[in-house]
């Protein structure tokens, strides 16, 4: 009976599909983190407000041409596609020999980049242009507007995408398999290998997949809610203005023209 | 009288459209000065342009006897010294009310938060926003948050405070509780340029009443003689068509 088959799978094998998974969490989660840092500094970069004259405007205009080609390439093209160039490619041109669990970690963040970096750009021109203005209106330039008012407000707004890219990313680990990436697909690679079982073999992997990407977009939801604040806020007591007293509205227009 | 903002020759167009002909005024410290006059006149514009959210295509802009329009010019520690009240409020939706008014403090003027905090509260007592300074934005009614964005703009602590239309976006309920705490300010001797539709206070508050009609000042003058001695024939029509 296939159904008999399975839990001997699992109960012989268990560790190899722990260990699979373990790591295409691992990939997954740095390739998300680092692939949003890239993303937001390109998204950043693209939406910098054009300079009036001069070197600053053409270098800015070079420095976007380059990240718009890099954002168009590692969009346009599948993963397993550029894992397979960056892994073999690498000790042709740079002359180096990657490790494929940092070459695995390199190809996420790189790809997982060239999208949130578009969803970042999407992100900043939504945000009204009256927080701009206000933030100018009080003196701040463009890196303090995005700091300290822009930016926050797209990485609230962002996070289910990024969210969305991370559940991706879990899945899409499984193409890595191609430069032997001991993740959780290549794993069930040679379990099906040894015992010939390829049907049950990967029923079980789908059943970690899944595991894996429902709960993570539970804790992402909870996230986005924590991320919102408490619904309510609390009313300091004190004395209302209406109610105000003639000698404190005296002692207020004192306060004001010191 | 002491000079605060003095605007000569101004000129701003959008590609072929002229929105700014030749404005030529001042702001003398202290001084309560409201701009009046139809949609498209230009008010806006021209207030935008002082603090330069909007680049003038001509003329100059002299603050403290320096052209402001020169590039050489600090915009950003110029623009400190102006403050504005955005007709949509604008306040930092990721800032509690407090916070809204520390963070231009603390990283633009770089006070101690300490100093920020005793500051924004001085001032967001002043308009009777004091005890929401927990509150995000998004939980304010339209007034509250036209007032806190006041507060914002004081705790800078800027020479001259711009009201672009500060009460066309809100309720008839909450434009009194905005033009109190505006009657407040101007009783207290502050700088204050104001482009609004709201003529009875105009007429009750400001010391000078400049009217603009596509793209030129009109007409100038105290509340008395624009509003009830027009000379302009285009004043006298603006007047009739908003007489309430």
């Amino acid at each position: 009976m296939t159904w008999g088959y399975i839990v001997d799978i699992f109960k012989n094998y268990w560790p190899m599909f722990l260990r699979g998974a373990g790591m295409t969490l691992f990939i997954s989660i740095i390739g998300t983190v680092v692939g949003t840092l890239i993303g937001l500094l390109i998204g950043t970069i693209r939406t910098i407000p054009t300079p009036e004259r001069g070197i600053s405007k053409i270098l800015l205009k070079l420095v976007n041409y380059i990240l718009t080609a890099y954002v168009e390439f590692f969009r346009g093209t599948p993963m397993i596609v550029q894992a397979s160039v960056i892994y073999y490619g690498a000790p042709l041109f740079l002359g180096i020999d990657l490790d494929r669990i940092f070459a695995a970690l390199l190809i996420v963040s790189i790809n997982t980049g060239a999208y949130i970096a578009e969803i970042v750009r999407g992100g900043i021109i939504s945000i009204d242009k009256g927080q701009f203005e206000a933030a100018h209106a009080i003196g701040m330039n463009h890196t303090k507007t995005m700091l300290y008012v822009v930016l926050p407000q797209v990485i609230r707004n962002i996070l289910p995408a990024v969210g969305n890219e991370f559940v991706v990313n879990i899945k899409d680990t499984s193409v890595l398999n191609v430069i032997s990436v001991t993740e959780l697909f290549f794993q069930s690679k040679s379990i099906a290998g040894n015992n010939f079982r390829y049907f049950e073999t990967y029923f079980i992997t789908s059943i970690v997949y899944l595991i894996m990407t429902l709960t993570v977009t539970r804790i992402l939801r909870m996230l986005e809610r924590r991320l919102d604040g408490p619904d309510n806020f609390n009313v300091i007591p004190g004395n209302q203005m209406q109610v105000e007293k003639p000698e404190d509205a005296v002692k207020r227009r004192e306060a004001l023209r010191q | 009288m002491d000079k605060v903002i003095e605007v000569q020759h101004l000129k701003k167009s959008y590609g072929s459209n002229e929105i700014l002909r030749d404005i030529n005024f001042s702001v003398n410290k202290g001084e309560v000065v409201c701009i009046i006059g139809p949609s498209g006149s230009g008010k806006s514009t021209l207030l935008r342009c002082i603090n330069l959210l909007e680049k003038p295509s001509g003329g100059s802009i002299i603050y403290h006897g320096q052209n402001i329009l020169d590039h050489k010019h600090d915009v950003y520690k110029y623009r400190t010294k102006l403050g504005m009240v955005f007709q949509q409020f604008n306040l930092f939706n990721n800032h509690n009310v407090l916070s809204n008014c520390v963070v231009g403090q603390t990283k633009v003027l770089k006070r101690s938060v300490k100093e920020a905090e005793e500051i924004a509260m001085k001032y967001l007592n002043v308009v009777g926003m004091g005890q929401y300074i927990n509150a995000k934005p998004r939980q304010l009614s339209g007034g509250q948050k036209q007032r806190v964005a006041i507060a914002r703009a004081l705790a800078m602590e800027p020479d001259v405070l711009l009201f672009d239309e500060p009460t066309s976006a809100l309720d008839p309920e909450m434009v009194g509780e905005v033009l109190a705490v505006m009657k407040e300010l101007a009783q207290s001797g502050l700088t204050m340029l104001v482009v609004t539709h709201e003529m009875q206070f105009a007429r009750e508050v400001s010391d000078r009443v400049v009217f603009m009609d596509q793209g030129v000042i009109a007409e100038e003058g105290t509340p008395e003689e624009i509003f009830n001695h027009p000379k302009q024939e285009r004043t006298k029509e603006f007047l009739k068509r908003v007489a309430r």
